[in-house]
């Protein structure tokens, strides 16, 4: 195998693999940042050795058996370690030397143990940044350059990132473990968070030229997918794949001919993905087949779903709509929630409704200097016939939006209004 | 991005002998691992082309249908996935995993799926 081909091969067989065999070494070493070591070392020596012998049967299990015995050498070394190699060696003679019955015998622990990288990566002792780029690296398998270039930060400092959180991670000798009962509902929120900030800073770049960075999108709904693996049990994971992948399936709808932002109403529905649209309704099938209920996440994908089964604009169940952001609102209250509220009631019930609520919400002064509210107000008020003040809310939306595009998008609104 | 999978059809799948166990099992893995990886969107195993047929289009708007089975074994299709993954590297890299348990000949064919991106000079980079 020529030396370029067979490292675009390690490449796949990485982004493939090291998440398990990181969460493998994990349970053994009982330190994420070890593990993480312990796999870069079998990835070099896989690049010593794949471009001439080819890339095994099964790579999986030779990146493992490598990591293992490299972790062995290194444990010798270290006598504070002694105990813990102990523990190595006895787990090594249970499951034998050879790769491939090691695999087998791994298998049933591989699920648990990738939950449990997954709860280390999202450790509440971890700032949201560093869950973020520790979860893309170890669980979602990108490189530390692709993590920086989607994040808008130089190469350097994301490292510098990664390195902290795994210092952190160690110091607080964060247990290795996937937690049960209280332990887990408490938890799982945070793990659910970092997946969805991941959609999101893809879904909709904050600042900037470009409107979306699908590639983040896709990483996001594949760690969800994963999760659904993992805990099929937990309504609010299958609510989160729910949402991502519903929100996924109008990305390609979002834009224009010219790049321009196409808002969802005005968007060509012929152009959503049917693809992910069924992946979206059937996992929130799962959710409602679970019972209880709905969480937060299932609750935005309930409303993402009422959008996806309405063939037009018109067609929209918006009195649902509206009735699922009260039910949003009652148990994740958020002046942003009260805002789709007024857009939901201004639609179901006309613009006056709506207005009523987004006043109310305004006087509260809670969402001051974001634009979405005077964009609101100002489509409000058109729909009323009020245009002067439409025009007024416009513009003033446009100077608050970081997205030149969205800016382009209000000032023409803002000429349209009278 | 998107990748299509596409499995050929050997002399077996035409003649609509169905796999055995043993595939069926290493396949319903395979399937599974995909799921699991959250890399398969989607796909599908599919019917002998003696259930198919063909549509043929000439100029001047005439059509002509004509049914199966077909031939040319080796170009006709047995079976799709829908893979979502990061490099085209990695789809072929999953599709080496494609299970082979009665050590068969067969290919399978990678095509890249058309984005959003792919479209517009003015599309955003991925």
């Amino acid at each position: 195998m020529a030396a370029p081909e067979a490292h675009r091969a390690i490449d796949a067989v990485w982004r493939i693999e090291s998440a398990r065999l990181i969460a493998g070494l994990a349970r053994l070493t009982r330190d994420v940042g070890a593990a993480e070591d312990l796999a870069q070392e079998a990835l070099v020596a896989a690049l010593e050795t794949w471009p001439q012998a080819g890339v095994p049967d099964n790579p999986g299990a030779w990146l493992m058996a490598t990591a293992k015995h490299r972790g062995i050498d290194r444990l010798r070394r270290d006598a504070t370690l002694r105990r813990k190699h102990e523990e190595l060696g006895r787990d090594l003679e249970r499951h034998g030397g050879d790769g491939a019955d090691l695999d087998a015998a791994l298998d049933d622990e591989v699920g648990d143990d990738l939950l449990s990288l997954i709860f280390a990566c999202c450790h509440p002792v971890l700032s949201l940044e560093a869950r973020i780029a520790l979860t893309l690296r170890l669980v979602g398998g990108l490189t530390t350059a692709e993590i920086a270039r989607a994040y808008l930060v130089p190469e350097p400092t994301l490292a510098q990132r990664i390195v902290r959180a795994r210092k952190t991670l160690a110091a607080a000798e964060v247990s290795f473990e996937v937690p049960r009962g209280a332990e887990l509902a408490e938890r799982l929120p945070a793990v659910l968070e970092v997946v969805y900030l991941i959609f999101n800073e893809g879904y909709a770049a904050t600042a900037g030229e470009d409107w979306t960075r699908p590639a983040l999108c896709e990483d996001a709904l594949r760690l969800g997918r994963v999760l659904q693996g993992l805990a099929p049990g937990e309504p609010e994971v299958h609510g989160l794949a729910s949402l991502m992948e519903l929100q996924a399936s109008r990305l390609r709808a979002r834009l224009g001919p010219a790049g321009e932002p196409v808002l969802l109403l005005d968007q060509d529905r012929s152009r959503w993905d049917f693809v992910l649209i069924g992946r979206g309704l059937k996992a929130l099938d799962r959710v409602e087949a679970l019972g209880g209920t709905l969480g937060p996440y299932a609750l935005q994908a309930a409303i993402a779903a009422c959008h996806a089964r309405a063939r037009t604009p018109q067609a929209t169940d918006w009195p649902r709509i509206a009735a699922l952001y009260d039910a949003l609102s009652q148990i994740a209250p958020s002046p942003v929630v009260e805002l789709n509220r007024a857009v939901a009631l201004g639609m179901a019930f006309g613009p006056a409704a709506g207005l009523e609520l987004a006043d109310a919400i305004a006087e509260t002064g809670a969402l001051d200097g974001y634009h979405l509210l005077a964009s609101v107000r100002a489509d409000l008020l058109a729909k009323l016939g009020r245009g002067a003040e439409a025009r007024a809310e416009y513009e003033r939306a446009a100077a608050m939006t970081q997205n030149a595009r969205e800016r382009a998008l209000l000032l023409e609104h803002a000429d349209a209004a009278e | 991005m998107r990748f299509m999978v596409m499995i050929r059809a050997t002399d077996e799948t035409e003649a609509g002998v169905m796999p055995g166990d043993q595939l069926l099992t290493e396949m319903n893995a395979y399937n599974d691992e995909l799921a699991k990886a959250g890399v398969m969107l989607a796909g599908e195993g599919l019917q002998p082309s003696s259930k198919g047929a063909r549509v043929s289009f000439s100029p001047g708007g005439a059509t002509t249908v004509v049914d199966g089975p077909f031939a040319e074994t080796k170009e006709l299709i047995a079976g799709w996935w829908l893979l979502q993954v990061r490099t085209r590297d990695e789809a072929i890299e999953w599709a080496r995993r494609i299970p082979n348990p009665e050590d068969n000949a067969f290919e399978v064919e990678l095509r890249q799926v058309f984005e959003a991106d792919d479209f517009g000079e003015d599309a955003p980079a991925g």
